[in-house]
C-alpha cells in the first residue's frame, strides 16, 4: 500500500525540494515513521514527545486527524496525507 | 421589521432551504444568510458585540482609535460601527486580499495598513500586535481573543438557528477566528447536544502559510477542540466550484467561504446518506459575493480563477 504526505513548505528543506512523497504505514505514526527512514528530521518536525506539535495541522484525506484518531488513524493506499501550519482567518 | 438605527438591525437573518442541492428529502441543507447584516456579513455581530462591551466597561470613549488585524469581514464591520458611533478605525490587513476590502473599509473611513503577503492574518496579528504596543492609546478589541466574539453567536445566532430549525443536526461554518463555531458550538452542545459542530478550513497556497518556523503558528485564544466534532479543510477549487452550485441550483450569489463550508457540508450529507440518516444541516453563509467579483470566482474558466486565487487569502 502506498499513500501520498503533502509536505508544507517550510519542510521541503527535508525532502529535497519535492511537494509530496509517497509512503506506506497501516497508521499515520506508521507513516510519519516511514518519512522520517528516508527524509532525517522529519517526524523531529512534527512531534514532540511523541504527540502532534500545538501548530502542525495534519489532514487525512482533508479531515484533521485530531477529530479522527490521531496518530493512530488508520490509512488505505491512496490516501492523501497533508501537513499544513496553523493559520489565522478572520 | 422596524429597528431604531442601523446597528440595532444586527442579525436575525432569514435561515433558507437549499431544496436543489439537498441530496434527499431526509437529508436537508440550510443556509443561515449572514450576508443580511448591515455591512453584508457575519462579522456586524461579533464587531458590534465587542464595541457594546467595551463600551459598556469605560473602555472606550468617542473619538477613540480602534485597532484590529484582520483578513477583512471584521475590518470592515468594526469600521462601520466605528462611523456609527464616532470612533477612528486602523484596519492591519493582508496585501493580498480582495481589492473590494480595502474599498469597502476606506468607505466607511478606515484607515489601512497592509501587512506582508507571505505569512497571511498570522502576519497581520503579529504586525497588529506590534503597532498596538507602539501606539498605547489605540484600542485593540482583538477578535481572536475576545470573548464579546463568540458571545455575540451564542446570544444570537445560536438561538436563531435552533428557533428556526429545532431539528437540527449538523451545523457547519468557517473556523476564521472560531468565534462562530466556538458560540454557535457552546449554545447548541447546551440546547441539542446531538448536533455536531463541523469546521470548514479553507487551504490556502502555500505563500499565505509562509516560510517560518512551524514554532510561529498561530491559534486563535478562543479556540476550544472540544467543542468542534470534525474539521474539514477545503482547497481553493472546491470552494470555486460550490460557490458557482450555489449560483447555478439555489440562485443564491455568495462568497467564495460559503462555497467551501457547502462543500463540507455536502460531504456529511453524502454521509448522512450513506448511513440511511435523516439529517438538517445548518451551514453559515458568511458574506454575499459582492466583494469577490473582481476573482471572476462567478464567470469563466475554474482552472484560472484557482490560480488567481493561488497567493489570495480568499474566505
Amino acid at each position: 500500500m502506498s499513500v501520498t504526505v503533502e509536505i508544507p513548505t517550510v519542510l521541503r528543506g527535508l525532502t529535497d525540494g519535492q511537494r509530496a512523497v509517497s509512503a506506506s504505514g497501516e497508521n499515520l505514526a506508521a507513516v510519519i515513521s516511514d518519512v522520517d527512514a528516508k527524509h532525517n528530521g522529519f517526524a523531529d518536525r512534527l512531534l514532540d514527545s511523541g504527540q502532534l506539535r500545538r501548530f502542525i495541522n495534519i489532514y487525512v484525506n482533508d479531515e484533521d486527524v485530531r477529530f479522527l484518531q490521531g496518530l493512530d488513524t488508520p490509512l488505505a493506499d491512496g490516501d492523501v496525507v497533508t501537513v499544513l501550519p496553523a493559520v489565522a482567518g478572520g | 421589521m422596524r429597528y431604531n438605527s442601523l446597528l440595532e438591525s444586527v442579525g436575525g437573518t432569514p435561515l433558507i432551504g437549499l431544496p436543489h442541492l439537498s441530496p434527499s428529502p431526509d437529508v436537508r441543507l440550510w443556509a443561515k444568510m449572514e450576508d443580511r447584516n448591515p455591512t453584508g456579513s457575519i462579522k456586524d455581530r461579533p464587531a458590534l458585540a465587542m464595541i457594546n462591551q467595551a463600551e459598556s466597561r469605560g473602555e472606550l470613549i468617542p473619538g477613540d482609535t480602534l485597532l484590529e488585524p484582520t483578513s477583512g469581514n471584521t475590518g470592515i464591520s468594526l469600521a462601520m460601527a466605528a462611523k456609527v458611533k464616532g470612533y477612528r478605525m486602523v484596519a492591519v490587513m493582508p496585501e493580498n486580499t480582495s481589492p473590494e476590502r480595502s474599498e469597502l473599509l476606506r468607505m466607511w473611513g478606515a484607515r489601512i495598513i497592509y501587512s506582508s503577503p507571505t505569512g497571511g492574518s498570522n502576519e497581520a496579528v503579529r504586525h497588529a500586535k506590534e503597532l498596538a504596543e507602539k501606539n498605547p492609546d489605540w484600542k485593540m478589541l482583538y477578535q481572536y481573543g475576545n470573548e464579546a466574539n463568540w458571545q455575540s453567536h451564542y446570544l444570537t445566532t445560536g438561538p436563531e438557528l435552533l428557533a428556526d430549525l429545532p431539528t437540527i443536526t449538523h451545523f457547519v461554518a468557517g473556523l476564521g477566528t472560531t468565534g462562530t463555531l466556538m458560540g454557535v458550538g457552546r449554545y447548541l452542545k447546551e440546547n441539542q447536544p446531538q448536533t455536531r459542530i463541523i469546521a470548514a478550513e479553507p487551504r490556502y497556497g502555500e505563500q499565505v502559510y509562509g516560510l517560518r518556523n512551524l514554532e510561529n503558528g498561530f491559534i486563535p485564544e478562543l479556540y476550544d477542540e472540544s467543542i468542534l466534532d470534525s474539521r474539514i479543510s477545503v482547497g481553493a477549487e472546491d470552494a470555486v466550484r460550490r460557490t458557482r452550485a450555489m449560483l447555478t441550483e439555489e440562485g443564491m450569489f455568495v462568497g467564495i467561504s460559503t462555497g467551501a463550508i457547502l462543500h463540507a457540508a455536502l460531504i456529511l450529507a453524502e454521509r448522512a446518506v450513506a448511513a440511511g440518516e435523516s439529517a438538517d444541516i445548518a451551514l453559515i453563509v458568511c458574506d454575499g459575493g459582492w466583494k469577490y467579483l473582481s476573482s471572476g470566482a462567478y464567470a469563466g474558466n475554474v482552472e484560472d480563477v484557482v490560480k488567481d486565487l493561488e497567493d489570495q487569502l480568499w474566505a
